[in-house]
């Protein structure tokens, strides 16, 4: 059996740094930070004041009011970013296709907040004062059950979980659920709303955190010497997935074709990545194997690159490995310096940069890049954005518990 | 001070997402006003709070329009 063909034929995206495609990647290649303090509760005695956080957004935009108030934040911007998707591909559910079109977007912690606000309901007023919505509104799984409801689609529906690199894992098995034949559509990505107050106090408490209150853009710094931790933002990304006959027989815009999907685990630390970056090396091994790629021919990666200390060095070292001197040749940036990283939307979200750049042909920058660490002395696409001959890209996404995951994407 | 009816209405209103004019005091919360089954254990839990009361679920069950509610609290309640 012939592999069959899946394009990326709808992108949607809800970042700090713009509500749409458009703006946000208008905002990427300016070099535009979206990350300020957060306002939505008092951070006094949090040691963490800043994030990013979607400004401006509206629920109401997407769903029914009625509706909205029955689904965490989190579920919002995967509906937002689902429909962005579903609508930019021009595809139409039909009593014919409907069973052939599913969606797959998770999230990293799902609905926190809610969880947060109906456990000081119960503590208050006792279990009778639960809401009926509290479970349906902090589950994972329901922005695939909420989208499929809301426009009837009847493939596969399901959401995975694997921390930050949730988004990116999301695609490349809905690619294979294509591939396979469980389904000719798929819509996929990652959604998260994290910077809530127990959000943000688990991920200082981890230390995994930026701390740098006195100056919020410059924060996040992916391969700079000054870093010191991510910085904790909200968002979504989706990408309409379609196998190829399908999306050129009725003549679909292009963005990039899905070439490869690796995944690997690094069995060794719960939040440290594999020393070496030993994990991630083959997980993009995988990917480029799957993609029966050369990896020379790769000219842009978007990295992980969240600008914790240990994990930019490591992802370099793998970088490294897995190219070897084609490693100095490729540009890799971290719009994550720009975004924050939006945990299990993060990969969904760089899914649809990767794909921009192919059909755009430039690559996104990676800002506050002053003064690179030792050993960092790759092409980072260091605080401009540029033009750039990308037919091959590849994006990289690591989660805690030691899961790696990385799609090759390919201009067509 | 608002009847017990006007303020039942405004509940449902703020909970089913509907018009004040469709809240007629016979139209069905399920059949007529669009809710489902966690809507309306929603909606109860509403009418507690707003009336500082418990309702029983088996009497909850029975609550299913405007005229119901209110007759349910007028009975039960010194509101």
């Amino acid at each position: 059996m012939t592999k069959r063909r899946v394009v990326i034929t709808g992108l949607g995206v809800l970042t700090p740094v713009g509500l749409n495609v458009g703006e946000t990647w208008n905002n990427l290649l300016a070099g535009k930070s979206g990350i300020d303090y957060l306002t939505k509760f008092d951070t006094e005695s949090f040691s963490v004041k800043f994030g990013g956080v979607l400004k401006g957004f509206e629920a109401t935009d997407y769903i029914p009011a009625k509706e909205t108030k029955k689904m965490d934040p989190f579920i919002h911007y995967g509906i937002a970013a689902g429909i962005q998707a579903f609508r930019d591909s021009g595809l139409e559910v039909t009593e014919e296709n409907a069973t052939r079109i599913g969606v797959s977007i998770g999230s990293g912690i799902g609905g926190i907040g809610s969880i947060e606000t109906q456990h000081n309901t119960m503590l208050n007023g006792g279990p009778r004062r639960i809401s009926p919505f509290f479970v349906p509104s902090a589950i994972i799984n329901m922005i695939s059950g909420n989208l499929s409801i809301m426009f009837g689609f009847k493939g596969p529906n399901m959401a995975i979980g694997t921390a930050c690199a949730t988004g990116t894992h999301s695609i490349g098995d809905a690619a294979r659920m294509i591939q396979y034949g469980d389904a000719d559509v798929m819509i996929a990505g990652g959604a998260e709303y994290a910077t809530t107050e127990l959000g943000l106090g688990g991920f200082a408490a981890a230390r995994a955190l930026s701390t740098r209150n006195d100056n919020p853009q410059a924060a996040s710094r992916p391969w700079d010497k000054d870093r010191d931790g991510f910085v904790l933002s909200d968002g979504a990304g989706a990408v309409v997935l379609e196998e190829y006959e399908h999306a050129k027989a009725r003549g679909a815009k292009i963005y990039a074709e899905v070439l490869g999907f690796g995944m690997s685990g690094d069995a060794y630390h719960m939040t440290l990545p594999a020393a070496g970056g030993e994990g991630a090396a083959r997980c993009m091994v995988q990917a480029l194997r799957n993609a029966q790629l050369d990896p020379s021919k790769i000219n842009y990666i978007n990295a992980h690159g969240t600008s914790t200390p240990a994990g930019d060095v490591c992802e370099t070292m793998a970088v490294k490995s897995t190219f070897g001197d084609h490693a100095y040749k490729l540009a890799m940036s971290s719009t994550k310096s720009m975004t924050g990283h939006a945990l299990g939307a993060a990969g969904a979200m760089e899914a649809v940069f990767t794909a921009l750049a192919i059909s755009e042909q430039k690559l996104p920058p990676t800002i506050n890049l002053e003064s690179p660490e030792e050993g960092c002395d790759l092409d980072y696409v260091a605080n401009e954005a540029r033009d750039a001959k990308v037919d091959f890209a590849l994006s990289n996404s690591f989660g805690f518990g030691g899961t790696n995951a990385s799609l090759v994407f390919g201009k067509i | 001070m608002s009847s017990i009816e006007e303020r039942v209405k405004k509940i449902v209103v703020e909970q089913l997402g509907v018009e004040e004019d469709q809240v007629t005091p016979d139209a069905s919360f399920v059949d007529d006003l669009g809710a489902d089954s966690l809507d309306t254990v929603e909606l109860v839990m509403a009418l507690e709070e707003e009336f500082d009361c418990e309702i029983p679920d088996e009497e909850a069950e029975k609550i299913s329009t405007l005229a119901q509610a209110k007759a349910y609290i007028e009975a039960n309640l010194d509101a």
